[in-house]
């Protein structure tokens, strides 16, 4: 055995060899566990009388659950989030583009747009676009100021509450997004547009092959959070009968006066759909991770190999080649 | 043909009051290997920018195969090129960059194929071949699928030499090229690029390796104070400058 005088000094035998691994007597926290003792007693009991509430009516909360009148709404919100998020994806495209780029004036349109989408709230731009046939009983289609006029139509038949509620969702929506996109754009190092630019890339084809793909990683974990808040949001359209998952469970409960279960019912279809779409969102940023092995989504660690090579480049072979 | 590959008669530049080049004048020869040094700041990469329009130059001319960059000359006036335009003339010219500048979503294949398969509109048979040819040429076929994440600097370096040379260019600048680099990955780059020279390839190369100077360039011009303060074969620079500046330079350099 070692004596103090040699202590911390490895015996000769020892040296370059691993010792055994550390088997320390790990510090309690006995704070934290009787904290979370409490919590979970607090849980439990609030669960517990919730589920015994006969108010909750779980077999209302059943029978309503998988009603083709709440499949059809579910469908309505999930075709509302996904339409409304196209438009403000592409239209935060544009307006980011339009922010960063030289022309002043496009500039200054795209900040005045996000500056007024942004500072209003989404409520009250649904319930314009949902009342805007008091504004502009018609609509006209022709040259302004000139006096040409191709077509008109009343603005009620052309704009229901489902496409009011596509442009309250989807125009709001881009103001956020432009914001989203345009930090993803400066994220990118200015480098790589010299280099493209270099190779003899024009503008717009050094954006979509070389600063946007880059950006996406940036943007698609907000832009996820985004739809996931806007799935939520869609339910603001019943304020105009928008037909969508709430309003179609409102008009029951209107009529059996069932509100607690069936807004249950919509709990349990938000909280199914949210989570759905994470999923969608996980595969988004792990295919615009590609490359990154420090980003979440890439766990490779070793490099892609022949196989990655193969399945790589098989689609940019041309068939014959194959 | 006597046209010079690059001609730079008395060119300024600023960045709004900072004034970077005072007047340069360059004259390279097709074929020739012409090594830009200088101290920090002396002007040596901007002009190198501006030769490939992605700097636009206040004051002189300069162009590229009797071709003005980024003008053109009408009866005594300029007319500033299209964006397509200009697009089109730095397709000819390969710039590779300090910072490598690859395309991190891109494997080193993809980054050597994308601007002959969509610039060039060349078909992907042709540029797969190129691809190959060129990253064989960097000795770094077995590599093609690698992100660039996944390979040193060195090989990124190398990757955006290929990636340059797909565009089969007549023109090569280099912006400080091995700056970035670890001391033991210098010499890969530096092999890659002794070799392009002995192809023939005409080369301006911004760069502090004065024994790369001295043993591939034919001309050194040294930068300083955003003019061309010695310009000349390398033996004449290094062992017998004009200018004092030069000599103070080299002295702390090697």
């Amino acid at each position: 055995m070692a004596t103090t005088a040699d202590a911390g000094k490895p015996p000769v035998a020892q040296r370059g060899q691993r010792p055994p691994d550390i088997k320390a007597i790990p510090v309690r926290h006995y704070g934290t566990w009787v904290f979370a003792a409490v919590v979970v007693y607090l849980a439990v009991a609030v669960l517990v009388s919730l589920a015994k509430n006969p108010n909750m009516e779980w077999s209302v909360v059943g029978e309503y659950l998988f009603k083709p009148l709440t499949l059809r709404g579910v469908v309505v919100t999930i075709e509302l989030t996904i339409i409304a998020m196209i438009i403000g994806g592409i239209g935060g495209v544009l307006l980011a583009v339009m922010r960063l780029s030289r022309n002043p004036v496009l500039g200054a349109i795209a900040s005045f747009y996000i500056w007024f989408f942004r500072g209003t709230p989404v409520l009250v731009q649904i319930l314009i676009w949902g009342f805007l046939g008091a504004l502009y009983p018609t609509i006209y289609m022709g040259l302004p100021f000139v006096g040409l006029v191709f077509g008109s139509w009343e603005t009620s038949a052309v704009i229901g509450a489902f496409t009011a509620a596509i442009l309250g969702l989807g125009l709001n929506e881009a103001a956020y997004d432009a914001e989203l996109v345009r930090a993803g754009i400066i994220s990118v190092s200015p480098g790589q547009s010299e280099a493209a630019l270099s190779l003899g890339m024009p503008w717009g084809m050094t954006m979509t092959r070389v600063v946007l793909p880059q950006a996406m990683r940036v943007i698609i974990p907000p832009f996820g959070n985004n739809t996931i808040s806007m799935l939520k949001t869609t339910s603001l359209v019943s304020v105009i009968g928008g037909n969508e998952l709430l309003t179609r469970l409102q008009t029951v409960w209107g009529q059996t006066f069932q509100i607690i279960p069936l807004l249950i019912v919509a709990c349990i279809w938000y909280l199914a759909l949210t989570t759905i779409f994470s999923i969608g969102q996980y595969y988004l940023e792990k295919h615009y991770g590609k490359g990154h092995s420090r980003s979440t989504a890439t766990k490779q660690k070793k490099p892609a190999g022949l196989v990655a090579s193969l399945e790589n480049e098989a689609s940019a072979i041309p068939e014959e080649h194959r | 043909m006597s046209e010079p590959m690059v001609l730079a008669e008395n060119v300024w530049k600023s960045f709004g009051s900072n004034v970077v080049l005072k007047g340069v004048d360059l004259r390279v020869e097709k074929g020739q290997v012409v090594v830009l040094l200088g101290p920090s700041g002396g002007g040596k990469s901007t002009i190198l920018r501006c030769i490939n329009h992605l700097e636009k130059i206040q004051g002189g001319r300069l162009s590229v195969e009797g071709t003005l960059v980024g003008y053109h000359e009408r009866s005594g006036k300029l007319y500033e090129m299209r964006t397509r335009e200009v697009a089109k003339q730095r397709a000819a010219i390969g710039m590779v960059f300090q910072a490598f500048n690859l395309f991190p979503h891109m494997t080193a294949f993809q980054n050597v194929t994308v601007a002959p398969i969509r610039v060039q509109k060349k078909s992907r048979q042709e540029a797969h071949e190129l691809g190959q040819k060129m990253l064989n040429r960097v000795g770094l076929a077995d590599r093609a699928a690698y992100y660039p994440s996944q390979l040193s600097g060195g090989q990124q370096q190398r990757v955006a030499i290929a990636r340059a040379l797909c565009m089969q260019p007549k023109l090569m600048l280099f912006d400080e090229p091995t700056s970035a680099l670890d001391p033991e990955l210098v010499g890969e780059v530096l092999d890659v690029m002794k070799e392009l020279a002995e192809s023939g390839m005409t080369m301006v190369v911004v760069t502090h390796e004065i024994g790369f100077a001295r043993e591939v360039a034919d001309l050194v011009a040294v930068l300083d104070g955003g003019v061309v303060i010695e310009f000349g074969p390398p033996s004449q620079v290094f062992d017998n400058p004009h200018d004092p500046r030069t000599a103070e330079f080299l002295s702390a350099v090697l």
